[in-house]
C-alpha cells in the first residue's frame, strides 16, 4: 500500500492558491476510502506560517519544504524537491492543481519519478473497484475521457481550478508538520529568472476568478472596454476578452479567454458581444453560470448559456452596473 | 542553429467529432498540425535565418496520415523530417510519447527543442517538459519571445505566468514549447510545397531507436483514456426579457442574484 495522497500546495508570496483547497477537500474522500493518509506538500523559501492552513481542508499532514532556492519558482528547484520527496516517501497518488506552475513542473517530476500523469482534470474519485480514476476533457472540451493507471506505482493528476467545491473549512483540526530540507546545489538549477514582470497588479488572474466579465467583437473597439471594467468593478470580477478582440489589438494575450489562452471555470462568466465559436467555449465551458449578452439571434452562444439577452450590450451593460450597484447596496 | 521542432497531427478545431463510449470517432474529419506545434516551426526558422545556417528538423510520432502534416511542415521551410510510424506506438500516453520522441532526438543534433505548449486533441501539456527531463536538459513552458545569446550558448524567453510575464535565461540545448504570442505562422509558398516533396522523410520503428515496445502503446503507458463522454448539455438558456434596455437589466441582475444566486 502506498504512503499517502498527496497534494503540491502551491503558494506565491506565502498566499496558497485556492485550488489547493479544493483538491484536498475532495482527495479526503479518497484518503479515507484507502485508508492512507491525506498530505500537502508545500515548497518555498519559508512558508512556516502555511503549516497549519491544511488541516481545516481535511489534512492529516503537511511537508514544509524549505530552501533558499525554492524563493523563486524555478522548474529545476522545485523539481528536484518534490521528486526527491517522492521518491523517499512514495506517495500513491500526487496531485497538482493545473495552473501554470503546476502544468510545468508536474510532466516533469511525473517524467523523473516514473508515475503516470493525467492533466487538467475535472473529476478525480476512485471507481467501484477502488481504483484512481479521474476525469478530463478533450479535444478542447468536445468530449471527456475517463482516465485510470497502470504500469505504475505513483499515479498523478492536475486539477482544473474552480471546478471542484472546497469544504468549509474546519479550524479545529489540526495536522503534523514535518520540515523537510530538500538537497538543492547550484548544478541542480539550469535556469536562471532573469526578471519578472508583473502586469496584473492587483488584479485576480482570470483562472482564479469568481467572476469574469468579458467581451468580444461586439465591443467594437479598444475605448469600450471601460463599460465592462466598470461593470466587473462592481461584480468583483476580472476582465477577459475573445480571441478576435486579442487579434484586433484590443486587449492583451494575458486576457484572452478559450482554446489559445487561458481555460477558465468561474462562477459567473458573463460574455458580452462574444458569438461563441467552439474555440471559445472550449475556455469557459465548465463555467457554473453563464450570461450571454448579444444582438444576434443567431449567435452560437445563446444556445450555450444559461441567461441571455439578445439585445445592444451598449444598452444593456451601464444599466446592468447600475443595477448590481443597487442590489450589492441593499 | 540546428532546431529540432516536435509536431503533431490532430483534428482541426473546427471538426465536428462523434464521441463513443470507446472512441472519439474521427473518420472523414480534416487533420492539421497542431496550431502550437505551427509557432515552433515558424520560430525554428526564424532562428536559422537569424543565425544564417544550421538545419530545421521535424520530428513526428503518429500513424501514416500524418506524412501530410510533415509535409506540410516541410513546405514553411523546414530541412527534413523523421516520422516515428510503428503500430507499436499506437495509444502512447503523453509520456511515453515523450519517451519515444527522447529515444529518436538522442541520436540527432540540435541546439533547440521547440514543442507546442500542449496538443489540442488531448490537451495535456506534457511532452514538452517530459522530453527535456528524459533528455537531461531544461525546459522552459509557454514561451513567448526567443532570444538566442550572441555565444549561442543560452538563450533568453520570455514566459506566461500568472498575473505577467517572466524573463528566463536558459543554457542551450533546451526545450522550449510555445504559446501564442511568439510569432505569427508563415503559409506554405507553392515553391516550398513544390520542394517540400522532395526533403528528406526518414520512417522510424521502435526497433530502430532501440526502445522496448513494453514501454510505448497503450498496452506499455502508464495511463489510459476510456469511457469518453459527451458534455453535458446545457438546459436551454432562460432569455431575459423587458419592455426596455433597463428593464432587461434589472430582471437579469435579479435573476442572477435570486435564481442563480451569482452575485
Amino acid at each position: 500500500m502506498g504512503k499517502g495522497i498527496w497534494v503540491f500546495a502551491e503558494q506565491e508570496e506565502g498566499t496558497l492558491r485556492k485550488v489547493t483547497f479544493e483538491i484536498l477537500s475532495n482527495a479526503r474522500k479518497i484518503a479515507d476510502s484507502k485508508g492512507e493518509q491525506l498530505c500537502a506538500v508545500c515548497l518555498g523559501k519559508d512558508v512556516a506560517a502555511l503549516g497549519d492552513k491544511f488541516a481545516p481542508y481535511g489534512a492529516d499532514k503537511a511537508y514544509l519544504v524549505q530552501h533558499e532556492a525554492l524563493g523563486q519558482y524555478t522548474t529545476d528547484a522545485y523539481a528536484k524537491a518534490l521528486a526527491d520527496l517522492i521518491t523517499k516517501e512514495q506517495p500513491s497518488i500526487v496531485l497538482f492543481g493545473a495552473t501554470v506552475m503546476g502544468k510545468d513542473l508536474a510532466p516533469k517530476v511525473a517524467a523523473r519519478v516514473g508515475a503516470g500523469l493525467a492533466s487538467d482534470c475535472v473529476d478525480i474519485r476512485l471507481d467501484d473497484n477502488g481504483s484512481f480514476v479521474v476525469k478530463r476533457p478533450i479535444y478542447a472540451g468536445k468530449a471527456y475521457a475517463e482516465v485510470s493507471f497502470q504500469n505504475t506505482e505513483i499515479m498523478m493528476a492536475s486539477v482544473r481550478p474552480n471546478v471542484l467545491i472546497a469544504s468549509a473549512p474546519d479550524e479545529s483540526k489540526t495536522a503534523e508538520v514535518e520540515n523537510v530540507t530538500p538537497e538543492i546545489s547550484a548544478d541542480d538549477i539550469r535556469v536562471k529568472v532573469v526578471e519578472v514582470q508583473k502586469t496584473g497588479a492587483g488584479k485576480v488572474d482570470l483562472t482564479e476568478a469568481e467572476i469574469i466579465v468579458s467581451g468580444g467583437r461586439g465591443m467594437k473597439g479598444p475605448e469600450n472596454y471601460k463599460m465592462l471594467e466598470d461593470l466587473a468593478e462592481v461584480l468583483g470580477a476580472t476582465v477577459g476578452a475573445s480571441r478576435a478582440a486579442v487579434d484586433a489589438g484590443w486587449r492583451p494575450l494575458s486576457d484572452q479567454v478559450g482554446q489559445t489562452g487561458k481555460v477558465v471555470s468561474p462562477n459567473l462568466y458573463v460574455a458580452c458581444g462574444i458569438s461563441g465559436a467552439i474555440q471559445h467555449y472550449a475556455g469557459m465551458g465548465t463555467s457554473k453560470v453563464i450570461v450571454a449578452i448579444n444582438k444576434d439571434e443567431e449567435a452560437p452562444i445563446l444556445t450555450k448559456c444559461d441567461y441571455a439577452i439578445v439585445d445592444d450590450l451598449f444598452k444593456i451593460v451601464p444599466p446592468l452596473t447600475e443595477e448590481v450597484k443597487k442590489l450589492k447596496a441593499d | 542553429m540546428n532546431s529540432i521542432v516536435c509536431l503533431k497531427q490532430v483534428p482541426d478545431t473546427e471538426a465536428q467529432l462523434r464521441v463513443k463510449t470507446d472512441e472519439i470517432v474521427t473518420e472523414g474529419v480534416k487533420f492539421v498540425i497542431s496550431p502550437y506545434d505551427e509557432f515552433g516551426i515558424e520560430e525554428a526558422l526564424l532562428q536559422k535565418e537569424k543565425a544564417g545556417a544550421g538545419e530545421v528538423n521535424l520530428v513526428c510520432l503518429g500513424p501514416q496520415r500524418c506524412v501530410e502534416a510533415i509535409r506540410t511542415g516541410l513546405a514553411m521551410g523546414a530541412d527534413k523530417a523523421t516520422h516515428l510510424d510503428d503500430p507499436a506506438f499506437d495509444g502512447s500516453d503523453a509520456l511515453a510519447t515523450a519517451q519515444a520522441l527522447a529515444e529518436q532526438i538522442k541520436k540527432m543534433e540540435y541546439d533547440l527543442i521547440f514543442c507546442g505548449r500542449q496538443a489540442i486533441d488531448d490537451d495535456q501539456a506534457q511532452v514538452g517538459g517530459a522530453l527535456a527531463e528524459y533528455l537531461g536538459i531544461p525546459h522552459a513552458s509557454l514561451v513567448t519571445k526567443v532570444e538566442v545569446a550572441a555565444d549561442k550558448k543560452s538563450v533568453k524567453v520570455n514566459r506566461q505566468i500568472v498575473g505577467g510575464e517572466e524573463i528566463l535565461e536558459i543554457p542551450m540545448p533546451c526545450v522550449l514549447t510555445c504559446q501564442k504570442g511568439l510569432n505569427e505562422p508563415r503559409y506554405a509558398s507553392l515553391p516550398g510545397i513544390m520542394k517540400a516533396k522532395k526533403k528528406p522523410l526518414t520512417p522510424v520503428k521502435a526497433a530502430d531507436i532501440g526502445i522496448d515496445a513494453g514501454t510505448v502503446g497503450a498496452a506499455g503507458s502508464k495511463t489510459k483514456g476510456g469511457n469518453f463522454t459527451s458534455p453535458a448539455a446545457r438546459t436551454a438558456a432562460k432569455i431575459i426579457t423587458g419592455e426596455s434596455p433597463e428593464e432587461k437589466a434589472a430582471n437579469l441582475a435579479k435573476a442572477l442574484r435570486e435564481e442563480a444566486k451569482a452575485i
